[in-house]
Parts: structure tokens; sequence; C-alpha cells
């Protein structure tokens, strides 16, 4: 495991923007290994989901790449399967098919049985398999999010990438789902890469969590190391040391570090501005939730 | 998670009694409301139409109408009564014939009576049927190709523009001169004025289903977009499972738009070129000019206002059929 399984190296993105160049990231460099379970944290619009979508394939970046196992991503594919904020399963499949259409498309060499048994698998693994005939607007906001999950998993993918999986959930269900990945993780042990706003997620779920600076430039500001033993009861971690000094280490880096600033400096854009007010939001009541 | 399945079925199991305690006033509303309406307007109607005196005598009322509505019925079945009458003549004539000589090869010569009321209704219906076929089947794969691939669409834009306002008359004359230059045929399996009316009908019925078509394609949420990217989804794949399912209500829109404008346009079309249909009888009974003509005419218009509701109507049914989502409010 010395090689590493995914690397971002040198990547930054800009978009074109009516008023020039928009530079969203820069530099940013991670080796992840295979197994590792990352957390990407930052505050609203730094450039996450950026750097997300740069490793899915969904955007090309305008400097530097990444590679996942000695080759280089340039196009989406199954085998970095995606987890979308808003679930996004197609609302005229019913939860079997939208995790059926992803089967059929990722292991077309198996014979039907076979699909069916690996659909309802995974199913299973996120505890769905009640609701498999029905439509996703007939079951509730975290159910699609499994289903979501369920879908991703489906395609045995190398890498899995989720944007704010949980974002759009109260937080006894997240609670729930955070469990259940934690679970699936502990059997599948896939790579994943996950972004959040919500530090105790983060802490509670990682092996690494990447901070990344305020953007426009963004990159990544510290990495910290999670040393807490597997498998982890978030009860029992109210408690622990450990666990209070990374949250602390987050809510750090965050607020005094990276805390925005709102001077005029920062206002060369102005869409960031209108992103730093709210950026506040969701990153408190979070932590207040949890 | 137990927990998340309970919570949304209580909610419906409270539904069904509203709904039940607003049921009874709402059938009822909506039974008598519009029958409230029909009869305002044939009061007014019948007021009005004493009080109009035209060149043909007074402005027919509603029981002039109804009167006419049945007389169109009787002349049609006695006309059905002349053609079986003339069949059967030729068949006794040709029975004789073969008696008389056994070499005798038994001619029928069809009938050629002039077409009823509801010869009329049958050749129009028929001929927007055809004509609104054609222009889907041309619309909806190049209304998508537009809303997939924005050079298409920038290069097929303007042409739309340009030809979606042009009344159906303006290409009347156009479309008969290419229609009896190109189909030139022995026995041709289509009448030219058949011809004519339904590609006329197809030029102006193109134009909404080709538009919904590609404004529903082209807004597809990037996150399904997106789905399809990361599944690689080929791109027949894509059309069929992402773009079709969440276009089908925009489609189906402009599909029933289109049905109503060519249902519109044919019987103006028909009026203008003569060709079979009710716009011809319209303009027959018009030129007849007899005290019955108007009452007759009128009979048409609210004949034409029915049909066009009811194919409306049947579109509404085949969208509900098909369409996935049930739950969705459809007028
Ligand atoms: N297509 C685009 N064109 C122009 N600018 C963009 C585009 N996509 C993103 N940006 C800009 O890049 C920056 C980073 O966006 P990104 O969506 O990655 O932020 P984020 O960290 O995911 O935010 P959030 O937490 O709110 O989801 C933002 O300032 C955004 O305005
Ligand atoms: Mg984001």
């Amino acid at each position: 495991m010395n090689k590493s399984h995914l690397e971002l190296s040198q990547v930054g993105m800009d978009f074109p923007t009516p008023n020039g160049n928009f530079c969203a990231l820069e530099n940013v460099n991670l080796k992840i290994n295979e197994g590792e379970f990352i957390s990407l944290i930052g505050h609203s619009g730094c450039g996450k989901s950026t750097v997300l979508n740069v490793v899915a394939g969904l955007l090309k970046a305008t400097k530097g790449g990444v590679i996942l196992e000695n080759k280089e991503v340039d196009e989406p594919g199954p085998e970095r399967a995606v987890v979308f904020q808003n679930h996004s399963l197609l609302p005229w499949l019913t939860v079997y098919q939208n995790v059926e259409l992803a089967v059929k498309q990722t292991q077309k060499k198996t014979t039907k049985a076979q699909r069916q048994q690996w659909v309802m698998h995974n199913l299973e693994l996120v505890h769905m398999t009640h609701a498999k005939d029905k439509l996703p607007s007939e079951i509730s906001g975290g159910m699609k999010q499994r289903v979501g999950i369920a879908r991703a998993l489906a395609m045995q993918p190398k890498v899995l990438l989720m944007d704010e999986p949980f974002g759009a959930l109260d937080a006894l269900t997240r609670a729930h789902l955070q469990d259940s990945v934690m679970e699936i993780h502990a059997t599948l042990k896939n790579t994943v890469i996950m972004i959040t706003h919500d530090v105790d997620e983060a802490v509670l779920l990682s092996d690494r969590i990447v901070m990344m600076t305020n953007g426009p430039n963004a990159t990544i500001g510290e990495i910290l190391d999670v040393n807490l033993a597997r498998p982890r009861a978030r009860i029992a971690l109210a408690d622990d040391q450990a666990y209070n000094h990374c949250r602390h280490a987050v809510l750090q880096f965050l607020y005094e570090k990276q805390r925005k600033v709102e001077t005029v400096n920062q206002v060369n854009n102005k869409k960031s501005s209108i992103d730093q007010q709210a950026a506040e939001l969701p990153v408190k009541a979070s932590t207040d939730a949890a | 998670m137990f927990k998340q399945a309970v919570l949304p079925q209580v909610t419906w199991l409270k539904l069904p009694e509203k709904v039940k305690q607003a049921g009874w006033l709402n059938v009822l509303g909506k039974i008598s409301l519009p029958l409230i309406g029909l009869c305002i307007f044939l009061m007014i109607w019948g007021g009005v139409a004493q009080n109009i005196d035209t060149s043909l005598g007074k402005f027919p009322g509603p029981t002039d109408v109804w009167q006419q509505a049945g007389n169109l019925i009787s002349e049609h079945n006695a006309e059905r009564e002349r053609a079986s009458a003339f069949y059967e003549r030729q068949e006794k004539r040709n029975q004789a014939r073969l008696e008389a000589d056994p070499s005798y090869q038994p001619k029928i010569r069809p009938y050629t009576g002039s077409p009823t009321f509801f010869d009329q209704i049958w050749t129009s219906l028929y001929t927007v049927f055809v004509g609104f076929v054609v222009a889907s089947v041309v619309a909806i794969p190049l209304g998508i190709l537009c809303g997939l691939s924005q050079p298409v669409y920038t290069a097929v834009n303007p042409l739309i523009q340009l030809f979606k306002p042009v009344s159906p008359l303006a290409w009347l004359p156009l479309v008969t001169m290419i229609v009896s230059a190109v189909y030139v045929s022995e026995n041709p399996i289509f009448a030219k004025s058949f011809l004519t009316s339904a590609f006329t009908v197809a030029l102006c019925c193109l134009w909404p289903t080709l538009i919904n078509t590609a404004v529903g394609v082209s807004s597809i949420p990037s996150d399904l977009v997106n789905v399809s990217r990361v599944l690689r989804l080929n791109a027949l794949t894509h059309v069929i499972k992402i773009v079709l399912p969440s276009s089908f209500p925009m489609i189906f829109t402009g599909l029933r738009l289109s049905l109503g404008i060519g249902w519109m346009v044919l019987i103006a079309a028909e009026m203008l070129a003569q060709n079979p249909g009710l716009g011809k009888f319209v303009w027959d009974e018009f030129q007849n000019g007899s005290s019955e003509s108007l009452a007759r005419i009128m009979v048409a218009v609210l004949v034409i206002g029915m049909i066009g509701f009811a194919l409306d109507r049947l579109m509404l049914l085949l969208q509900r059929k098909i369409s996935w989502d049930k739950s969705v409010v459809l007028r």
C-alpha cells in the first residue's frame, strides 16, 4: 500500500465567467490509500464539489490531473460512483429498477438471475428491500438517499464519491445513515471521499479529514488524521478525548484560521460575497444539532 | 430507519377523510356549474338570435340548430339506404346476367352519391390524424436532437422562428402545387386533395411539438444527466432511459397543442381548397344559401368544437395512461 491508490496532483480549476476567469482551485495535491475514508470539509463555495467532480470526471481540471490505479481520469465512469446531494434517482423508475439500471450497465456479462441477486444484495446493504417496488416519490428523503447509495455501491466502484450525501436530512435520519455508511464501509472496505459540512460527521466517519481553505484559489489547508479505533460508537465517543481533540482541531481550522472575513478585501467576485453569508449558517446549525 | 417507514403511512391514513368531506360539494359543483353555464349560454343565444336578421332569414336559434342536426342525421341515413339499394340492384343485375351467360365477368360500380355530413366528419378526422402523425414523427426526433445538441439547436432555431408564425393558408397554394407536381401515379392510393390537406396540417402541427420537445429535452436536470454520464450510458440508452421519460410531459403538451392547431388549420384549409371534409361542408352550405344553411353551418360549428374537445381529452387520457407520474395534475 505504499503506492497510492488515488492521487490528485497539482489540480487547478478555472471557470470562465463574463468578467474573466474565476480560479476556483489551485494546487490541490492529495494521495489516498485503498480503503481509506476521506472527508472534505470547508466553507460553502470553497470548491469541495469541484474537487469531487474532477475526481468523478464530470469536470475536467484545467491544470494537473487525477490518477486512479495508475490511469489518468478523463471521463466519468462507474468505477468512480457518485452519490449526489439530492439523491437524483430517476423518478420514473422504481427503487429496484434504479439500482438495476446501474447493475445492467456495469455487469453486462452476468445472467439475469445473478443481476437480480446483486440488486437485492445492495438494497439489503442499505436496508431498503421492503420498498423495492416503490417509486422515489413514494419514499422519504432518507430512504431515497439510501437507494442512491445502493445504486452507487451496485456499480462496485473503486472509489465512492459522496457530495454532502446527508445534507438535506434531519439530524436523526442523518445519524441512522451515518451508522449505515460505517457498517457498509466496514464490510466492503471501499475507498470513499465524502463532502460534508458537519464536523461531527467528518470526525465520526473518516480516517482523514481534508480541510480546504476559502476560495477563490482554494486549496488544501490542513489534513487531520483521525486515529480512532473502529467500530466507532457515537455515544461512547462523545466523552472520548481523542475524538474531542479532532473535533476541536477542525472547528479551530474552520472558525479561526479560515474564518470568513467579512471585509471588502475578498469581494473581487460578487458571488463569493453572497456565499459568505450563506456559509455561516449550515455549519453552525449542524454543530448545534449533533 | 423503521421509524421513517412508519411516519409517512400515518399521514397517508389521514388524507382520505379530508378528501371525503370535500368530495360531496366538489362533485355537485363539477356537475351543476357547467350545466348552469350551458343554460345561460343557450338562453343568451336564443335571445340574441331572434334579433339578428340576415339575407338568409333570421339567425338560427338553438331549436333550429337542433332540428337541422336531426335533418342531417336522417339525410345521412337516407343516403346510406340509397347506396345499399344501388348495390343490391347491381347484384341482382349481375346475377341475372350470369345465369344467361356463365362466362360473364361481374362488375360492381361504386356508388357516387354526394358525401353526407358524417362522411365529411370522417374524412376530416382521418386527414387530421394522418397530418398529425406525420408531423409528430418528424418533430419529436428533431426536437430531441435540438434539445441534446446546442449547435443543432442554434442552427435550426432561426428556421423554427421563421416558419412557426406562418398561417396555413399561406402554405396551401404551395403545398397544392407541389403535391400535383410530385405525386403523379397511375392509380393513386390517396386523393391529391387528401394529401394537400394532410400536409398543410402537418406543416402547422410541426412547431409546437418541435419546440416543446426541444425545451423539455434541454431542461433535463443536470444531476440526471450526470447519472447517465457516470453510468456511461450510450446515446440510445441515454435517450430511451433518461431523455424521453424526463421530457415526456413537455413532449405531450406539445403534441396536444399540435393536435389542437391541426384541427383548426384543417377546417380552414378544406374551406379554402374545396377539399373534402367539414370545411367543405361549411363552404358548400354557405354557397347554397338556403334558409336552412345557417342552422346547418351552426351544427357544423358545434360539431367541430366538440370534436376538437374530444381530441384534446383523448390526448389527455393517453398521457395519463402512459405517464409515469400519476400524481401530476393534467389540464
Ligand atoms: N460552472 C461554474 N462556473 C463558474 N463558477 C463556478 C462553476 N461551478 C462552481 N463555480 C464556482 O466555484 C466555486 C466553488 O464551487 P463549489 O460548488 O465547488 O463549492 P462547494 O465547496 O461545493 O460549495 P457548497 O458547500 O456550497 O456546495 C464557487 O465560488 C462557485 O461560484
Ligand atoms: Mg457543493
